[in-house]
């Protein structure tokens, strides 16, 4: 498998290197499949904007591309420490019996809180068990997500090492809570977690998969306050999901790393007969992020439910690639996701809804809503159906627009000054994605993050008007009106 | 006792042209007052005005609110001042639950008089009392602030809002527009009922069978920008039965004499 010749030497250097500390125990075909994977890699490269590539028209990975962002110290199978003064337990997501943990640094699991049980396991222990588990992970591993087109999958393919395993037997009675925390430690490396998560028939399960930055969780603020300290690293992550008959999934992930971070994250979504699955993609700002979600109904009468809710600043940029593929008929899907713009941030929302011929009586909707904060932040949203099926109801809508300056007045006119009722607002629009999470634990954890966050917003540009102090007369700036007329919402 | 507004020559431009061209109007605790005038006379404009909305300019004049300058005044001041505007169009606020808005309101107020915000427990009671007064449909206070409400519930919900918030000047703009018969009267009763010999209210209104529920000590026609005319309340129901034209022809001899 050695080559002579590669176009990505440091990557090439880097996938020998952890092919020499893996264990011996690992199976021929884990090893077969990061081979090809490495080479799917070498020859597809890092994606650029170029004519024809619709999937990455919007976003520029040149910037990791260039980095050429190395293993850290924590690969093989080493078992990282935690840095100094981070206490885990009230730091990130700590949900209350029944949810189970599993904590990984760098990629790597801690042992210490780790509460793994049989069906909840990381992947490396799900390799080395018997029972047939391991046949059942190289059932599924890489196979709901192809790295043939891929590159970024390609590439966390190769490296794969480990990650979080869930198996549920069909038909297990009791529902399972699982919280996963991908915490990155090390600037200037790459992680490559990878979630592998098959739900048997009838099963039931709630999974928190958080991407966060621990040297931000040792300062206790939720990144905030860190920002110049804020490590730069690069988190390749793919989540692979499949549900048998009649499962229900309620999956939330959170992206919360450091602020100078690049993250490219990958789920892919295989639904059967009757299955049912809700999302909830949360994303505070990075660097570049981007999450590319896609979901096959590929059974009759499949549901699913994919919410989004991102949060830009800066010079930050968030890639939302949303796709569903309704295969079968009498499928439900509903895709609604949320973004709230300020500074010079971009973000992108691609969604797709392909409706196949079988896929009559299908039912999509999809829809995209943009609160932009400043006049310098960008949205490029992009919704689109490809409806083969003729009996079908689907529908999409896509807005942008600013805090509109009549609402503001009506608010201010009751007493409430622009800075309270900009944030009431801006929480109003974030919060019916929040409300949408099904956990208590897990909304009131979103909500006190995002809340924060925009409780730590100055004031949206308002133009000069909307802070003006009264209407006397004399600067001329008076009779603008900032709302520009684009009203957001309640239309 | 000065009045609790008093307003001298006050000009009023939006977009560079002027609206209002030197309004004069003073008006007293303890009295109502109602402005008429046809469509475009300006009516709404200077209610607008009063409150703070920052794309009218005031280009000439005053206007005083309980011996202070109002102009001065960010729009949340004066509300916390006890000036309130019912809107002609109130806003949908999605996602703003009306319990929330309506107690950050009325804590705006409360600690802007140095008083304690509420408790929870108190604006419940509160909130109870006055939803009874005005007689909204309870259910209302538990959605978001007009989101999917009627025209008349909207309206409805700026009643509510004044009883709650208790202003010393209360503007209503053009606040019997669009409403039925029944609406118009549980409107009309909750504003009487919170006619205090302390407080004044203003009306703006195109028609007179508001006045018929509420009686108001002074009339005023608004014409081009201007007050053309005053009296008592058989000024209304001259309009009413002659319309405006009458005014206007009057206004137009008187000017070119």
């Amino acid at each position: 498998m050695t080559q002579t010749y590669t176009n990505h030497p440091a990557y090439h250097a880097d996938y020998l290197a952890l092919a020499e500390q893996l264990t011996p125990d690992r199976p021929d075909w884990l090893r077969e499949l990061r081979a090809a994977a490495w080479e799917r890699f070498d020859t597809l490269g890092f994606p650029t904007a170029r004519r024809g590539n619709e999937r990455w028209k919007y976003t520029n990975v040149r910037p990791i591309a260039q980095a050429e962002f190395g293993l850290g110290a924590a690969d093989g199978n080493g078992r990282p420490d935690l840095p100094a003064g981070l206490d885990v337990k009230p730091s990130f997501p700590d949900f209350p019996a029944p949810w189970l943990n599993l904590v990984f640094v760098d990629g790597c699991p801690l042992a210490g809180p780790n509460t793994g049980d049989g069906a909840v396991s990381t992947l490396a222990d799900a390799l080395a068990a018997g029972n047939g588990i391991a046949e059942s992970v190289r059932a599924n591993l890489g196979r709901h997500a192809a790295f043939d087109d891929d590159p970024f999958v390609a590439l966390n393919t190769a490296f794969l090492n480990d990650g979080a395993c869930v198996r549920l037997p069909d038909d297990s009675p009791e529902p399972v809570f699982l919280n996963i925390a991908y915490l990155r430690q090390s600037a200037a490396t790459v992680a490559y977690p990878r979630t592998l998560i098959v739900a048997g028939r009838n099963t039931r399960l709630t999974v928190f998969e958080s991407y966060l930055d621990a040297n931000a969780l040792v300062d206790g603020g939720n990144g905030a306050g860190v920002s110049d300290a804020a490590p730069r690293y690069f988190t390749n992550a793919v989540t692979e999901i499949a549900l048998a008959e009649g499962a229900q999934v309620s999956h939330y992930r959170l992206l919360d790393e450091s602020r100078n971070a690049f993250h490219v994250g990958t789920t892919r979504v295989t639904q059967a007969r009757d299955s049912s699955y809700t999302s909830g993609s949360f994303a505070r700002g990075m660097a570049l992020g981007r999450h590319d979600l896609s979901v096959l109904l590929d059974g009759t009468g499949a549901f699913c439910s994919l919410n989004g809710l991102y949060l830009t600043d800066d010079t930050q940029h968030m890639d939302n690639l949303v796709s569903i593929d309704h295969a079968k008929p009498h499928g439900i899907s509903r895709l609604y996701y949320k973004g709230i713009l300020d500074g010079r941030s971009k973000a992108v929302f691609g969604g797709t809804v392909l409706v196949r011929e079988d896929a009559q009586k299908t039912d999509a909707q999809q829809t995209d809503k943009n609160l932009i904060l400043s006049d310098r932040a960008e949205v490029d949203s992009k919704p689109s159906l490809l409806i083969y099926a003729d009996d079908v109801k689907c529908g999409h809508g896509a807005t942008a627009g600013h805090i509109d300056a009549d609402t503001l007045f009506y608010m201010r006119s009751r007493g409430l000054d622009p800075e309270t009722a900009s944030r009431i607002l801006i929480h109003a629009f974030a919060s019916e994605i929040i409300d949408s999470v099904a956990q208590p634990e897990v909304r009131d954890y979103l909500d006190a993050l995002f809340l924060d966050t925009v409780s730590s917003k100055t004031l949206p540009n308002l133009g000069e008007s909307g802070a003006a102090s009264g209407n006397k007369s004399g600067t001329g700036s008076g009779s603008k009106n900032p709302g520009s007329g684009r009203r957001l919402g309640g239309d | 006792m000065s009045p609790i507004l008093e307003i001298q020559d006050l000009h009023v431009s939006v977009e560079e042209q002027e609206i209002l061209s030197g309004v004069n109007l003073s008006v007293n605790a303890g009295e109502v007052h109602a402005i008429m005038g046809p469509n475009g006379s300006g009516k709404s404009t200077l209610a607008s005005t009063l409150a703070g909305r920052p794309e009218y300019q005031v280009t000439a004049g005053y206007a005083h609110y309980r011996g202070k300058d109002l102009l001065e005044m960010a729009p949340e001041e004066r509300a916390r001042e006890g000036l309130f505007l019912a809107f002609q169009y109130p806003l949908e606020l999605p996602g703003v639950r009306a319990w929330q808005f309506l107690k950050a309101a009325a804590d705006a107020g409360r600690q802007h008089r140095g008083e304690e915000e509420y408790s929870a427990r108190d604006f419940d009671r509160m909130l109870r009392e006055k939803v009874k007064l005005v007689d909204i449909d309870p259910e209302l206070v538990r959605r978001s602030v007009n989101e999917g409400f009627s025209g008349g519930e909207k309206k409805r919900n700026e009643i509510l809002q004044m009883a709650i918030l208790e202003p010393t000047l209360a503007l209503l703009d053009e606040t019997d527009s669009g409403l039925d018969i029944d609406a118009l009267r549980i409107v009309s009763d909750g504003v009487n009922r919170l006619r205090r010999a302390d407080n004044a209210i203003v009306l703006v209104t195109h028609y007179q069978r508001l006045l018929n529920y509420i009686t108001p000590d002074r009339v005023h026609v608004l014409l081009d920008g201007r007050i053309v005319r005053s009296g008592g309340p058989e000024l209304a129901l001259e309009l009413e039965a002659q319309g405006y034209d009458w005014i206007k022809e009057a206004v137009e001899a008187g000017e070119s004499l």
